[in-house]
């Protein structure tokens, strides 16, 4: 709560700048409209304002600045106009029950949302029994590691449409399978990462002390370095599970598809509309917002329960 | 059939040549430290070709690694030209004015421990979100040459090095900054000759993790529209004209670049970073 203060001061230094920049972003734009409504612009003529700086366009035709606030495609949104498109495509859809129209974000996001639970569930599963594999053999802590580091390194983007091409290919159905992959190769890599670190943490006498126990190998893995790794895992996962949102909004971008966050701002930039991909960009930071902090709760229960300070 | 089966024996061998190299004498020597990764990477490029070839998988589904190679080798002008495009004028100046400016704003935020309070958390939250979302917007704004690609770059890196950056520059402790001052030392001296550098670790990290969010910002940015050159618009060419082996061709481009990048990083990382722990043996 100590840092409450600032933060809600560099938000409101964020919104303050937001609003600044929109004047100037949107003066020609502005000034177009109001010419052609008859309105008397100096200079005259869009193609001649191109070559006047913007802040000079303002001072000229000062009565135009407010237009570029009330714009219906502006260049630059108001943080005002995002959040009534957002509340148009959420909140008042589902005050009218129409939460699960093709139309309303809270639709797209449960798709994105699916493909990244699944991404990150088989991700998380391929991060552990990976770290596993590399706690206990030495053969595939020296050929896993590496290329583990290098595959983080390849541009994931670049594979997104080979990845659809090859499912629809096997006969894969549906459009959520790719995304689930693509998010799957960048959510497994923090959480191999943290988990090789997690279950290497018990040190030395720790082990010696369950080996004195004649504790067998399973009963150490369960009773010692599971436990012990488990803080490593939680941090890990809610990187993982930002990564996966992330992996499944690039998974949407450029592979056409039709419903998804991601696939919105793909409309919104195709039918010209801006405030849809603001608003879809919105509800992204929400829902990595929301899945973050559910991750962190969890965290503090299950570590609560472990006897951990909080 | 043929080509599976000695695809499978080849990796029983090299598995089995890997586990007797692993627990040798020579383990850890730093030849075999390097042959046994590289014998895994082989290994499955062996196996993809055995299974390309022994069961007849169409080309258009997963070119064999070989027809890959030959495509490389025959279309390196294309490939060339895409990597002018999308890496030294997209991705390079965009993660270079990223870089710069995150580290400026960094020393400048740094002065005042409320704005740091404020910013932290808040620069937290946006290097986790999806921020190649704003691809299509910058596009819109700077139009469709390397100016939008750099720009989708900029706002990419952005965060990650901020936050990296202002948690470096807190790294140095009380007892070091009480000598500077025992020293006469002024405000810049003391962050060029100790904060920055005891922030350097932490500079690293953030850079070792904008490298290859550049490179996917630069290729995704390239969806959105671009002249008729670059990897992405390649990528997603080749995708609908079916040379599959073309767009591997391109990964693997994509690959090297963002391979070598983050190991050119690294190494100039161990170079200003030699007094770290970590890298001392």
């Amino acid at each position: 709560m100590r840092n409450f203060l600032p933060i809600l001061a560099v938000l409101g230094g964020i919104v303050l700048l937001w609003y600044l920049a929109v004047a100037p972003m949107n003066i020609r734009v502005a000034l177009d409209q109001a010419e052609r409504a008859g309105a008397v612009i100096v200079p005259e003529g869009s193609v001649a304002r191109r070559a006047v700086p913007a802040l000079k366009l303002m001072i000229d035709n000062s009565d135009h600045v407010t237009a570029g606030y009330q714009l219906d495609r502006p260049r630059l949104p108001t943080p005002a106009q995002v959040g009534q498109e957002f509340w148009k495509t959420t909140g008042e859809m589902a005050l009218n029950g129409r939460a699960w129209s093709k139309r309303s974000l809270i639709y797209h996001a449960w798709i994105t949302l699916q493909s990244t639970l699944w991404g990150f569930a088989l991700g998380t599963t391929i991060g552990i029994l990976g770290a596993v594999a590399i706690v206990y053999s030495r053969v595939a802590d020296m050929s896993l590691m590496p290329w583990a580091i290098i595959s983080q390194t390849i541009p994931i983007v670049a594979l997104a449409p080979m990845i659809i091409v090859v499912s629809s290919q096997l006969g894969v159905d549906g459009r959520g399978f790719p995304k689930a992959i693509i998010s799957a190769y960048l959510c497994f890599f923090p959480v191999l990462v943290g988990m090789v670190k997690g279950l290497r943490a018990p040190e030395t006498s720790q082990l010696d002390l369950l080996k004195t126990y004649d504790a067998n190998g399973w009963q150490s893995f369960f009773k010692l370095r599971l436990p012990a790794s488990l803080p490593f895992l939680f941090t890990s996962l809610k990187v993982g599970v930002a990564a996966a949102l992330v992996g499944t909004i690039v998974g949407e971008l450029p592979t056409g598809a039709i419903s998804g966050l991601g696939a919105r701002i793909l409309i919104g930039d195709q039918f010209g509309t801006p405030l849809a991909i603001w608003s879809a960009l919105f509800a992204a930071a929400i829902l990595a917002g929301l899945l973050v902090t559910l991750l962190d709760l969890l965290q503090r229960i299950a570590l609560g329960r472990m006897g951990a300070p909080s | 059939m043929m080509a599976l089966i000695l695809a499978l024996l080849f990796w029983i061998a090299a598995w089995g040549c890997n586990i007797w190299l692993a627990n040798s004498r020579w383990r850890g020597t730093r030849a075999v430290r390097i042959i046994v990764p590289v014998l895994f990477g082989i290994t499955l490029l062996v196996l993809w070709e055995g299974i390309v070839r022994g069961l007849g998988v169409s080309q258009v589904i997963l070119p064999a690694p070989s027809l890959v190679a030959q495509t490389f080798a025959t279309s390196l002008d294309i490939l060339w030209t895409d990597f002018v495009q999308t890496v030294v004028k997209g991705a390079f100046r965009g993660f270079a004015i990223g870089a710069i400016a995150a580290v400026l704003c960094a020393i400048a935020i740094d002065r005042s421990a409320f704005l740091t309070r404020g910013l932290l958390p808040i620069g937290n939250f946006l290097a986790a979100l999806p921020i190649v979302g704003v691809a299509p917007i910058m596009v819109n704004w700077f139009g469709f040459d390397w100016q939008s690609k750099a720009a989708v770059v900029v706002v990419m890196v952005f965060f990650p090095i901020l936050v990296n950056t202002v948690q470096g520059l807190k790294a140095s402790d009380t007892m070091q900054r009480d000598l500077m001052r025992t020293y006469a030392a002024s405000y810049f001296q003391t962050l060029l000759k100790l904060r920055l550098p005891a922030a350097m670790p932490f500079i690293f990290n953030g850079l070792k993790i904008a490298t290859t969010l550049a490179l996917i910002g630069a290729i995704v940015a390239e969806y959105f529209g671009s002249p008729t050159r670059g990897m992405g618009f390649r990528i997603s060419t080749a995708v609908g004209s079916l040379s599959i082996d073309l767009v591997w061709a391109e990964i693997a481009v994509a690959a090297l670049v963002g391979t070598s990048a983050y190991g050119i990083t690294a190494w100039i990382e161990r170079k200003v970073t030699f007094w770290h722990p970590s890298h001392r043996n």
